[in-house]
This record gives C-alpha cells, sequence and structure tokens, in this order.
C-alpha cells in the first residue's frame, strides 16, 4: 500500500462495556436479533486480483465453486423457507451481480421483504489494490443495481469477501450509506469516525458465521446449533442492562445443507419462543440506535 | 495505486450461469422425481478403492490422503494399504449383511494389483466407477489435454478389461477437473460424473462433445470431510447422516425422490473401532420402507427414464 499505514486505525474511541449508558429497543426487547444471509455469486474464471487468490485449485476449482453455486439452486431455498416460517426476515448480503444472473433468488428475498446490503459485485472481486475511483465505481453499481432489481436503496455494506481499503468506510458515509459490517469489537452498535456524514457500525459475527463454525471451528450441525443457543442466551441476558445485539451470518451453502438445516431449525424455534429477541432487520437495528443516540459520536 | 482496468469489467455478467456447462436451475422447480419401487429417499453409496504409490506425484497436485513424510512414508503407505486388504472388506460386509449394492470409485491400477477384490466386489453386484489411475492421477488446468485423455482412457481400459464391463460413470481424484474433463469423458463413452457438488438430484451439464449427467457426490456428507477434516466421531457422521436422511425424507413428501450420497473411504470407517456405529447406521436405514439404497447407474437411468 502506498498510502501511509496506521497502527490504530482510528475508528472510534474506547468505550468500556461496564456503565455504558442503556440502550432500549422497542416492547422492552433486551436484544436485537438479525439474520444475514450471504447471497452470492461466485465466477468460475474470475480476473486475477494481484493481492489475493480467487479460488486455492487453478480454475477451474470444481468444489470450491459447484459448493457455493449449490447456494442458489438449492439451499437457498431451503433457508428462507425456514426462515420465513419462523418470523426471520433477512438482511442480505448481496453480491450484487447476482441481481444479473439469477434474479430469482433476489427476487424471492425481496417478496420476502428481506433488506438488502452490499458484500460487491461478485465475491470473486476483491477492493484490494483498487484505486478511489475504482472503488466508488463498485459502491456506485452497487447502489444502481440492486435499485433496479428491488426497488430498494441499499443502506450498508459487508466488504466484497472482507477486503478493504482505508478509504472504504468515508466513502460509504459520503454515498448516504448508514451501516457497516466490518467491524467486529462489540456487541452493541457503534458510530464510526468518518469524515462526513454518519456510519453505524452493526455487530456482525465472525466467531458465530456457519463459515467459522463449521470450516474454522469444525463443528458438528447439532454443535454449531447449540453455539448459536448460547450465543443468544447470553446476549439477551446481558441486554437488560442496555440492550445487545445478535448477528447470525449464514451461508445457504452450508446451513442449507441436509444434515445442517434440522439442527439449525432448533435455533429460530428457540429464539423465537423466548420473549426477549428483537427479531428485525439490520436497517431497524441502526434506526432505532440513532434514535436514541443522536447523531455521530 | 491501483488495479488493472480490466479488474472492473464483468464479461459474463448477465443471465444465467457465468459458463455454458449447464442452465440454472432451482430444485424446488423440477417435476418431481419418482424413484423405483416408490421409494421416497435413494441412499447412494460410493466407496473410494484407492491405490497411494509410495512416491507421491505433486503435477498438477498431490492427492488428499497421499504420502506426507520423507521417502518411505511406511506409515502413510500401509495405512492406505489397510483400505484395500481389511477396511474395503468391512465395508463390503456391512452392506452385504443388509442385501445393499453400492458403487465402488476404482482406481484402474486397483483392478490389475488385486483382481481377487475386483472379483468379490462383482461377483457381490457392485458397481465399478472409474476413479483415475492411481492417487497419482490427479487432473486440473494446467495439463496438456492429450495427457488428460491418456489417463481418463487408461483407467477406464484397465477397467473395462478387469471387469469385463467399460464403468459408466466417473469420479475425477478430490473432484478436481479441467476445463476439458467433462468433454473428455463424453469421448470416452462415460455417462455420468460425480464432481460437481451444486445439486441434490443428477442433471445434465453439456460439453463440446456432447451432454454427461453430473450426478453430485456430495462432499460435505463424505466420512473423509466429517472424520478426518472437521475430526468429528463416527457417532457424530451418524447423527449427520440420520439427521440429512429425516430432512430430505419430509421434502419429499413435498417435492418428489430425493437423494442422500454416502461417500465412504476403506481406511476412515472400516476401522474396528468405526465400523460397528456405521453397520448400525446403514441397518437402521435399510429397515425404512420409505428409504431405499441404489448405486449410480440405477440411479442414472431411472432419472433419465424420467427426463
Amino acid at each position: 500500500m502506498s498510502e501511509a499505514q496506521k497502527s490504530d486505525p482510528g475508528l472510534y474511541d474506547y468505550l468500556p462495556y461496564r456503565s455504558r449508558p442503556k440502550i432500549e429497543w422497542p416492547e422492552d426487547k433486551t436484544c436485537a436479533v438479525w439474520i444475514a444471509p450471504n447471497l452470492e455469486f461466485y465466477e468460475l474464471d474470475p480476473a486475477v486480483n494481484p493481492h489475493r487468490k480467487s479460488w486455492a485449485k487453478p480454475h477451474p476449482d470444481v468444489v470450491g465453486y459447484s459448493h457455493r453455486d449449490h447456494a442458489n439452486r438449492v439451499s437457498h431455498w431451503r433457508m428462507a423457507e425456514m426462515m420465513t416460517k419462523h418470523g426471520f426476515p433477512g438482511s442480505v448480503s448481496l453480491s450484487v451481480a447476482l441481481c444479473d444472473h439469477i434474479p430469482e433468488v433476489v427476487e424471492d428475498a425481496n417478496q420476502r421483504g428481506w433488506e438488502f446490503f452490499s458484500h460487491g459485485i461478485y465475491n470473486t472481486r476483491y477492493s484490494y489494490g483498487m484505486d478511489e475511483a475504482q472503488e466508488r465505481a463498485i459502491i456506485e453499481d452497487s447502489i444502481a443495481t440492486v435499485e433496479r432489481a428491488t426497488g430498494q436503496r441499499i443502506r450498508g455494506w459487508l466488504a466484497p469477501a472482507l477486503t478493504h481499503t482505508p478509504r472504504t468506510l468515508d466513502l460509504l458515509a459520503e454515498y448516504g450509506m448508514d451501516y457497516t459490517c466490518d467491524l467486529y469489537h462489540d456487541d452493541q452498535p457503534t458510530d464510526v469516525k468518518v469524515k462526513s456524514g454518519q456510519l453505524t457500525a452493526i455487530p456482525y459475527s465472525l466467531e458465530v458465521n456457519d463459515h467459522y463454525g463449521f470450516f474454522i471451528y469444525n463443528m458438528s450441525p447439532r454443535e454449531y446449533a447449540d453455539t448459536l443457543i448460547r450465543q443468544y442466551d447470553r446476549l439477551a441476558e446481558e441486554g437488560a442492562q442496555s440492550a445487545t445485539v445478535m448477528c447470525i451470518p449464514l451461508h445457504s451453502y452450508l446451513i442449507g445443507q441436509p444434515h445442517r438445516i434440522g439442527p439449525f431449525e432448533e435455533v429460530l424455534e428457540h429464539i423465537a419462543a423466548d420473549g426477549r429477541a428483537w427479531i428485525t432487520r439490520a436497517g431497524d437495528i441502526v434506526d432505532a440506535f440513532r434514535k436514541q443516540t443522536g447523531g455521530a459520536s | 495505486m491501483s488495479l488493472d482496468p480490466s479488474y472492473l469489467e464483468y464479461p459474463k455478467r448477465g443471465r444465467g450461469m457465468d459458463h455454458d456447462y449447464y442452465r440454472y436451475g432451482s430444485l424446488f422447480d423440477r417435476k418431481p422425481v419418482q424413484w423405483p419401487d416408490d421409494k421416497k429417499l435413494l441412499i447412494w453409496p460410493v466407496i473410494s478403492l484407492e491405490y497411494f504409490p509410495m512416491v507421491p506425484k505433486d503435477n498438477p497436485f498431490r492427492a488428499p490422503g497421499h504420502m506426507q513424510t520423507a521417502y518411505p512414508d511406511y506409515r502413510h503407505y500401509t495405512a492406505r494399504e489397510y483400505g484395500t486388504r481389511i477396511g474395503i472388506y468391512r465395508l463390503l460386509g456391512a452392506f452385504e449383511k443388509v442385501g445393499i449394492k453400492v458403487s465402488v470409485a476404482t482406481n484402474g491400477v486397483v483392478a490389475e494389483r488385486y483382481p481377487q477384490l475386483i472379483e468379490d466386489i462383482i461377483s457381490g453386484g457392485h458397481e465399478i466407477i472409474a476413479h483415475s489411475t492411481d492417487m497419482n492421477g490427479t487432473i486440473a488446468s494446467g495439463m496438456d489435454e492429450a495427457d488428460e485423455k491418456a489417463l481418463i482412457d487408461g483407467a477406464l481400459s484397465t477397467l473395462e478389461k478387469a471387469t469385463g464391463k467399460r464403468p459408466r460413470g466417473w469420479l475425477s481424484i478430490a473432484r478436481s477437473q479441467s476445463f476439458n474433463t467433462a468433454k473428455l469423458l463424453v469421448e470416452a463413452g462415460v455417462e455420468y460424473m460425480c464432481d460437481w457438488a451444486n445439486d441434490e438430484l443428477p442433471y445434465k451439464f453439456q460439453t463440446d462433445a456432447g451432454p454427461i449427467t453430473n450426478i453430485p457426490l456430495n462432499h460435505e456428507l463424505s466420512d473423509r470431510q466429517i472424520i478426518n477434516v472437521q475430526q468429528q466421531s463416527i457417532d457424530s457422521y451418524a447423527q449427520q447422516m440420520t439427521d440429512a436422511a429425516d430432512w430430505l425424507l419430509a421434502e419429499a413428501g413435498q417435492y418428489g425422490g430425493r437423494m442422500l450420497p454416502m461417500h465412504l473411504t476403506p481406511y476412515i470407517t472400516g476401522l474396528p473401532y468405526r465400523i460397528s456405529s456405521f453397520e448400525q447406521l446403514i441397518a437402521g436405514f435399510a429397515e425404512r420402507d420409505d428409504i431405499g439404497f441404489a448405486r449410480g447407474e440405477t440411479i442414472l437411468d431411472s432419472w433419465k427414464a424420467k427426463q
């Protein structure tokens, strides 16, 4: 990187968990629960980014590609139906080119009342090494593509394959985005320091992301379900002091496999029946947070 | 710093897939599949029968399960041989006990080295799927097309010679293909391949030499993935297979027949401390009226007849 690198990126001020101002969710719910399905499109033979390889194997990486393609052919439909059945809307982390390739999946999510934010153009195109004009181009592409396909103006961003530049957050705020899912420092929303406008970091999660569960921690489906239930129970309990956020980030090609979807249903049943969960979408959480905390801190 | 402008060009961005191999289609929009004997769920056991030469080849890549230490790696060479001497017979025995015919994805070299084993597989009514030459016979882009063709033809011919029948199915090592593989399989007379894991029913795959059927062999539900990679127990494996079967049976009631691949490795599941749990698992499946077992070619014929 030619830009000066900072050892402290200066994203936010330190705020200890103890003695925080009380955040409250509607109807005295203690934990806002949102599900973030990653609806993605991966390219079979993508252009090469000099800073990161797309696939482990030479193209075509048949297992890597076809495993992910299972999402659009099979497991999205399985996962989406189950979320709707238990009253969970999605806040979609979207490879926006999916709108062009497989509009059926995007239309299905839109009809279910799900919200969309951008996860880049493809999950095989990375932001590393982009100049400002290039980064603006993918943001503008994202806004226009999703608006055309769904009528929704995207309000948030999860960097494509979690690839950033030091200017990404400032640009998101400049384009009027309200939230980023890329920062993992807290269980409550935080306003991030940006050059202009206001940008809120909403808790997403790598730790309870299904990809981490199954491919980093090597959990069985039932161990992962148990992990989500423990995560929820603790956050709902602590949220009585000051309300918390729990995100369940999913990839349907993982959670929607036939051996995993059954145990996952028990998680949704548990959270829906508990009574302390505000089951909602990312934008609603950011709105409720800002209503209580006002402008950028 | 900036990226080459072509990095923000997307020539394949448009309706459908970004290649011509197959068309997009949701599993839930298909004409319902009806399996023989009105079974709602067909379990498809596939045993990989592998020979690992003690001198590994890294071009195009070293196969999973291959040698790891400096030469001579007696440890891994013999532990893999345990699979073709002992483990395979435990697995075949487990299936034969409940009258189940399976597919055996076989390295061509195994047929030359262990003809008695091949005879036992054939006389048991099991199917041989071609699984390359030996575990040095990996395929990936970068490989010369003539070499790849020779590898595919060689594996098929060896197995045909040993069994009297040309295999109808193909499984690549680690499911790894080049852009030419499917075409070369069609040219070699192969009717179905098991490499692409993107679906849960057979589907048609196009090549320049004509179509081939892909029967997806779920790589996540393999003993290798669950037991070796994810380090779960055989009991967890059995639980996951049972959960999968239950889920698919429920779906079958609404959407038509479903299939559940069961990919096995003799040196993994065929160990003394694992085999009993596995026997209980398949005995439990075999007792259920709505579940059947099938070889790959049976699934292929049954699916094709209804298209």
